[in-house]
């Protein structure tokens, strides 16, 4: 009895994933962009019903970007991956075999059709004076960063200290030295982006919180701009969030041409407009420029030219033995 | 994990004793009460209500809420029935039988309730992931466990296998054999014997097991968590659900559906105190006569 | 009571069989593949793996708060279990059903309500706050986690213990001239004993396991504040099913043991 009951069960949910009788696509993401697909996943499905197709279904699912990327390799058929970070996405190349190896020329804009940036977000009044990297190493300042062995948002903090270190004392060794200053600083290592948003926002904890700059914009609006402002430093990095249609899902599923639409409207104006108001910085030049008031200018080191690309990064800094893991095992 | 209450005769010996230490221990309890379980509790429903009536009722009233909550209602009732038929079966096998092994079995029945969570989901991807196990021969045939609603049910079963087991066996050794044999005796068939006989002897006893295996179904969080592939709408239970809409500065809706789990807790607790007098009841006759 | 082979009664190959079958597949072959999946490393580096100062470290964290925990339930639960016994008061029956609350809660929901508690600016924060030191997102927030998840083990063992010792003993004791601590000493302590310590190693597995509601409250700090199921999950998540495999084999290896314990003691009850 047990086992028949178990086989239906398992016949049901293969149905119940596979075969609803209008298309659906699942979209999975790291944690800051929930607000953004939200919205852009209505406005797609307008565009599309317009263009004369049927209505789709469109699934979300956020987490942090590592186990996100782990969570496709192992199984989850996603149609289309919005990651935190390229590294990430590489995995499903290298060890799912989902996708080529070149799917970041697939896009414009190496595939990132939206930008960010990582800022401090402080409390209000900014009481301990934080005005760039420097004052996050000063004794007493709790800082307020995720884990960047499973955080992609985390990553980019670190490299974004990193690089304003190299800049300003001129070697690895200092920018090291530098980092683990910062990070000895850090008293709540969050697993996801979001966590540490909600650990610094709502639970009170730490001095600076260091962000996502859509992030930290909408904490303020969530949060209301009364208690929390948002400090740019001297020099930051261009994040680069990337997209991708994962091959081998949307074959098996038939939703190759959904997928390639779904990914290129949010290229479209609409699209980078959806992603201004949530704070993620434009690609294309016009839409930008009408949203130019709302983000600070920046200088901005790039992954690709400061460090070589994800592929020398991340063994670089974060793999098991990387400088990450020196500096917290060197304690 | 049976707890006994006790008959007015025991409570009128226990009140001698001295006054002071008596008052002391029994203001202790009533710290401890408070602090630990009291507290907690306060805490969930005041921060569900911060906001009132209206946004406590929209959050559990939103889609996604409801699509949560049939999930979990779906992997508990596969689950529970699974793991009641599963206790029945092993409680009368090591009660009613004398066989080698008995007590390694009894500890591998016990085995789920002492393994983290975690691990419970871990090894169902090392199994049904696109990189384990099987992965190549369920993706050969599209079928799909992790990451849906098998996968769930799974993992929910694996850590509420021993529930029904663990209820079931004391009170069975118990018991005894002696009525199902005089029943075999008198003609009885096996069935006959187990549904006029067994059946309702071990009756509350098998009730306060499915409670207790309920409310770890319904609640169970970090197996459920590995392999649910938190597709929102979908594959989130209650428990995942809470956990999102606490990750998405959506505080108020996070307490208020933990609020929800909270009443269905306590509902538990209340049909467990139900199931747990009546076999309490069931002792004192059989006591009696 | 008695057991012993009753050849009238049917069902022995059916319910054995059945209760193997169903064992052996939802728990059994999965359990086994971790140990498959962690053959394919050799001693050296399984050994690498699991002595790593990280993983060292949220050992001596899962294993010391879930040991603490499980401490205090020994003292606190003993304390709930002595005044719901042996004496009435008013609300004895509504603490009593309501000790299996943490059993019936779902620790997600335990996770976020113990940190709306603790955290800095929660009721019982700002008062550890005001008073210098911090709960939540240090190890005492870990353990008061697997404190309140843990709860009711201790109880819910000595309670029908408690219950069976006959008054009449410890009266029989004093009379005789024993001052109450001997009769603690001679008379509950090795009654009680063993049903203390099944209590406290239920307690210890579970609390060495637990994971939604230690995430919450925990701050997730490598070498500070991570636990050994969080770290499992963090390494499945960087795509090291090795890592994460061998620390749950350890971990699997250790509940085996103390469970095995807990059975061992378990049968010293009912036979004393």
């Amino acid at each position: 009895m047990s086992l028949s009951r178990f086989l239906a069960a398992a016949l049901a949910s293969t149905l119940y994933v596979g075969s609803a009788a209008a298309q659906t696509l699942l979209n999975v993401s790291y944690d800051p962009t929930r607000e953004l697909y939200s919205e852009f996943n209505a406005a797609f499905n307008k565009h599309w019903q317009a263009a004369g197709n049927q209505p789709v279904t469109i699934q979300q699912s956020h987490g942090g970007s590592g186990k996100q990327a782990r969570a496709v390799i192992d199984g989850l058929r996603a149609d289309v991956v919005t990651l935190a970070l390229a590294g990430d996405i590489d995995e499903l190349h290298k060890l799912g075999k989902l996708i080529p190896e070149d799917w970041q020329s697939r896009l414009p804009e190496s595939s990132t059709p939206y930008t960010s940036t990582i800022v401090f977000l402080v409390r209000k009044g900014n009481p301990e004076g934080i005005k760039d990297w420097d004052d996050l190493v000063k004794p007493g300042v709790e800082v307020i960063t995720p884990n960047p062995k499973t955080s992609g948002g985390a990553r980019w903090n670190f490299l974004a200290a990193w690089a304003y270190a190299q800049q300003k004392y001129g070697s690895e060794e200092k920018a090291q030295e530098f980092v683990e200053k910062l990070y000895k600083n850090v008293p709540v290592l969050d697993t996801g982006a979001r966590g540490s948003t909600i650990t610094f926002v709502n639970n009170g904890i730490g001095d600076v919180l260091l962000a996502w700059e859509n992030e930290a914009f909408l904490a303020l609006k969530e949060e209301g701009g009364d208690n929390f402002e948002i400090v740019a430093p001297s020099l930051s990095i261009l994040a680069e969030p990337p997209v991708a249609v994962v091959d081998k899902n949307v074959e098996r599923k038939g939703t190759r041409e959904l997928a390639n639409a779904y990914l290129n409207y949010l290229y479209s104006d609409e699209g980078q407009r959806i992603a201004a108001k949530h704070f993620y910085r434009p690609r294309n030049q016009e839409v930008a420029a009408e949203f130019a008031k709302q983000f600070p200018q920046l200088k901005l080191v790039t992954i690709d030219k400061d460090f070589a690309g994800w592929k020398t990064a991340q063994p670089k800094f974060f793999n098991d033995g990387g400088i990450f893991d020196q500096i917290y095992l060197g304690e | 994990m049976t707890s006994t209450t006790l008959t007015a005769g025991d409570i009128s010996a226990a009140r001698r004793g001295s006054p002071a230490g008596r008052i002391l221990l029994i203001l202790g309890a009533y710290l401890a009460f408070a602090l630990f379980l009291l507290l907690p509790l306060l805490v969930v429903l005041s921060e569900a209500l911060k906001l009132g009536l209206g946004t406590f009722f929209s959050a559990l009233l939103e889609a996604d809420a409801i699509s949560a909550l049939k999930l979990t209602l779906l992997a508990v009732g596969i689950s529970v029935p699974l793991n009641l038929v599963f206790g029945v079966a092993a409680a009368w096998c090591v009660s009613k039988y004398e066989f080698r092994g008995k007590s390694i079995l009894v500890t591998l029945i016990d085995l789920p309730f002492s393994v983290s969570p975690v691990i419970a989901g871990l090894i169902y991807v090392l199994l049904f992931g696109a990189q384990g196990f099987f992965g190549e021969v369920l993706e050969k045939y599209d079928i799909q466990i992790i990451f849906a609603l098998p996968g769930i049910v799974l993992a929910t079963i694996f850590v509420t296998v021993p529930f029904v087991a663990r209820e079931l066996i004391p009170l069975m050794q118990e018991q005894g054999s002696q009525e199902e044999e005089a029943a075999r005796l008198l003609g009885a068939s096996g069935w006959q014997m187990f549904w006029h006989v067994t059946l309702p002897n071990i009756k509350w006893g098998l009730i306060y097991g499915v409670v207790l295996c309920t409310a770890r179904a319904m609640g169970e969080f970090g197996a459920v968590s590995v392999v649910s592939g938190h597709i929102r709408g979908y594959t989130n239970t209650l428990p995942l659900h809470v956990e999102i809409l606490y990750n998405e500065y959506n505080h108020v809706a996070a307490f208020s559906v933990a609020s929800l789990l909270l009443g269905l807790a306590l509902i538990i607790l209340l049909l467990k105190q139900w199931s747990e007098s009546r076999i309490n009841r069931l002792r004192h006759t059989a006591e009696e006569e | 009571m008695s057991r012993r082979t009753s050849p009238v009664i049917p069902g022995f190959g059916l319910t054995l069989g059945y209760t193997l079958v169903y064992l052996s597949l939802l728990v059994l072959i999965p359990l086994g593949a971790m140990f498959v999946h962690a053959a394919q490393l050799t001693w050296a580096e399984f050994w690498t793996i699991i002595s790593a100062p990280r993983v060292v470290a949220a050992l001596k964290l899962s294993f010391g708060t879930a040991f603490v925990a499980a401490l205090i339930n020994g003292l606190i639960g003993t304390l709930l279990a002595w005044a719901l016994v042996r004496y009435s008061f008013p609300g004895r029956k509504v603490i009593d059903a309501m000790i299996d609350l943490p059993f019936a809660l779902p620790t997600a929901v335990a996770g976020i309500a113990l940190t709306a508690l603790y955290a800095p600016n929660g009721m019982v924060g700002q008062i550890a706050a005001w008073l210098g030191f911090k709960i939540a997102y240090t190890p005492l927030g870990i353990t008061l986690a697997l404190t309140f998840v843990t709860l009711p083990f201790v109880v819910r063992t000595i309670q029908p213990v408690l219950a069976d010792i006959p008054r009449e003993v410890e009266e029989a004791a004093a009379c005789l001239g024993a001052k109450p601590f001997q009769v603690v000493r001679h008379v509950l302590l090795p009654a009680l004993l063993p049903a203390w310590l099944t209590g406290f190693a239920l307690a210890f597995a579970r609390g060495v396991g637990e994971y939604g509601s230690v995430i919450f409250i925990a701050g997730n700090m490598p070498m500070k504040t991570e636990i050994l199921p969080l770290l499992i999950m963090v390494k499945l998540d960087q795509y090291d099913y090795h890592g994460a495999t061998a620390i749950g084999v350890l971990m699997l290896v250790v509940s085996f043991i103390l469970l095995l314990l807990i059975n061992l003691l378990q049968r010293r009850i009912q036979t004393p």
